[in-house]
């Protein structure tokens, strides 16, 4: 244990009541989380795991997750491009209103969401006559994870947009680069990874989204049920283990991304250094 | 204003850009907070109040305040401590500790409440030594506060850190050369510095802890007037088709999370300099 700073005092301190507030609420219950699931013999876990159900719900969750983060992803560039390049008015209030949906409470945007978009909803009584009826069913959910996942794309493009050089386009203008060569060549290299993370994370929140999914979803097994109601369905049931399983599997699949997450931001980070 | 635009970038397309963004922040944003507010003013201002003053919704109310009440305190601390280790000192699995400290933002709050009962549920590990001994904890406050003590773990830590990190410790240096013991640094010299990350990290903290719902919906059991927050009276509402008043505590809810934007915007602005915005995009990480 070395002390970037060996005249700092607190090191203990610090250290200790962090391992015992991180050990008691993370370690702790998440290795029990996995020890439940590891109780199971591999026979029971396929057995679990392989039912259309499952598969249905697993389906549907990385399904309409992936779906809304490749929406998410032209939208999110549309607006962090004109929020960071233009001026004009309320921008500054459009600007705070894009952290709306990490602030508003999921259950809040679940049922403002399914009020919207059934067929009487103001958004809802449009599209119905185009033969579209996107509440209760897997387009619901892609709705209400696109609302999710919209800040994070955003957010991580705003400061690399920032942070561009316009001298840079200015002399590539002068020397008569076209506008295609601009972005191609300038404006995208430095960006292209920041939107690359952007995805993963819109990705990563909207798989294990709960709260805004299913007032929307209709919940029908198969359909429109996603792997968090299914744990929670198997908990009301008394299921343990397979709530347990169908946790870790979850959990498994939110340390992957996380992994490919930092990743990606240490890329972006050094693209970044590069393009300044 | 020319500086605004690449040179030559036709006037058209900046003001195309500028019209669909506009629409989409409409639709995408404006409308569903616009539809919370005009479900809760539906049937009048009387039946909004009786809806908001109801025992169960107080009840709701009082436990939402009582769970942000202990649970922003106690990760405030323990926020503070991790981010004073980790960001001035070098010592082995400090990596590691960081990322174990991004879990609760990464995984689904469903699995934040479901480990929390298997942990202390009737079937889980601690559930058979819990009952001989008559505590509750799942279906109960105590768990509501854990798992909400997950969720929200995060926050202050990721504030601070990279500000404390940023601001180095010549300061801190001077005052123990100058004789100060350490507790008398640390709150004369470096929460000064930090306050308004602190602050926001406890802002951020709190509207989370007020309205999780996934985690707490797991732990709670739904039983009206005791361990009902406002998120899951609102599902309850919802679900016997009371819209106007599921919609009513929504509006509260959303007010708070307006403030909440509104509030950390003010402190972004008024404080730039000590809160640079971009180390400190705690949004940026999964929620």
């Amino acid at each position: 244990m070395t002390a970037r700073y060996p005249a700092l005092p607190g090191f203990r301190l610090a250290l200790g009541l962090t391992l015992l507030w991180l050990g008691l609420l993370v370690l702790l219950p998440l290795a029990g989380l996995m020890l439940k699931a590891a109780s199971l013999s591999p026979a029971q876990i396929l057995a679990l795991l392989a039912t259309p159900r499952s598969l249905a719900a697993f389906r549907v969750s990385f399904g309409t997750a992936a779906l809304a983060a490749l929406i998410d992803l032209p939208l999110g560039l549309l607006l962090a491009w004109t929020l960071t390049r233009y001026r004009f008015p309320a921008r500054r209030l459009l600007d705070a209103l894009i952290d709306l949906p990490f602030a508003l409470p999921t259950a809040v945007a679940g049922i403002a969401l399914t009020t919207l978009y059934v067929e009487d909803g103001w958004l809802g009584a449009l599209l119905a006559p185009l033969g579209l009826f996107p509440a209760f069913s897997p387009s619901g959910i892609v709705i209400a994870l696109t609302f999710v996942g919209l800040p994070f794309i955003v957010r991580s493009v705003q400061p690399v947009l920032a942070d561009l050089h316009r001298e840079a386009e200015e002399a590539a203008l002068t020397l008569g680069a076209s506008h295609f060569a601009i972005v191609h060549r300038i404006i995208m290299p430095p960006v292209l990874p920041a939107l690359l993370t952007a995805l993963a994370l819109a990705f990563a929140r909207a798989v294990g989204e709960y709260g805004s999914v299913i007032f929307i979803a209709g919940n029908r097994p198969a359909i429109s049920e996603i792997v968090p109601l299914l744990i929670v369905i198997k908990l009301e049931q008394f299921d343990y283990p397979g709530a347990a399983l169908l946790g870790t599997a979850m959990l498994a699949a939110s340390l992957l991304l996380l992994l490919a997450i930092n990743r990606l931001q240490r890329w972006t980070a050094a693209e970044r250094a590069y393009a300044i | 204003m020319p500086s605004d635009r690449l040179i030559g970038e036709p006037a058209w397309l900046r003001a195309t850009a500028i019209a669909a963004t506009l629409a989409v922040i409409t639709v995408m944003l404006i409308l569903p907070l616009a539809v919370v507010f005009t479900e809760a003013a539906a049937k009048g201002r009387a039946f909004l109040l009786a809806a908001l003053t109801d025992p169960d919704a107080l009840a709701a109310i009082r436990l939402s305040l009582l769970v942000a009440a202990i649970v922003v305190p106690i990760n405030t601390v323990f926020g503070l401590a991790a981010a004073w280790a980790v960001s001035h000192f070098r010592f082995t699995g400090r990596g590691l500790l960081v990322a174990v400290m991004e879990l609760p933002f990464a995984v689904s709050p469903v699995v934040s409440g479901l480990i929390y009962v298997l942990m202390f549920g009737l079937q889980g590990w601690c559930g058979p030594w819990l009952a001989a001994h008559n505590i509750h904890i799942i279906f109960a406050i105590p768990g509501i506060v854990l798992s909400t003590l997950f969720v929200t773990l995060p926050f202050v830590a990721r504030q601070v850190a990279p500000l404390m990190q940023a601001l180095g410790v010549a300061e801190e240096e001077a005052a123990l050369t100058l004789g100060a013991s350490p507790w008398h640094m640390f709150r004369r010299v470096t929460l000064p510095k930090i306050r308004w990350a602190l602050l926001t990290g406890m802002l951020l903290c709190n509207a989370r802890a007020m309205g999780e719902f996934g985690a707490v919906s797991v732990v709670s059991g739904h039983i009206r007037g005791l361990t009902n927050t406002m998120p899951l009276h609102i599902e309850i509402l919802y679900n016997e088709y009371n819209l106007a008043a599921a919609f009513g505590i929504a509006g509260l809810l959303a007010a708070m999370a307006i403030a909440t934007i509104a509030l950390r915007m003010a402190l972004e602005w008024q404080h730039h300099s000590s809160l640079a915005r971009g180390s400190a995009a705690i949004w940026n990480q999964p929620v």
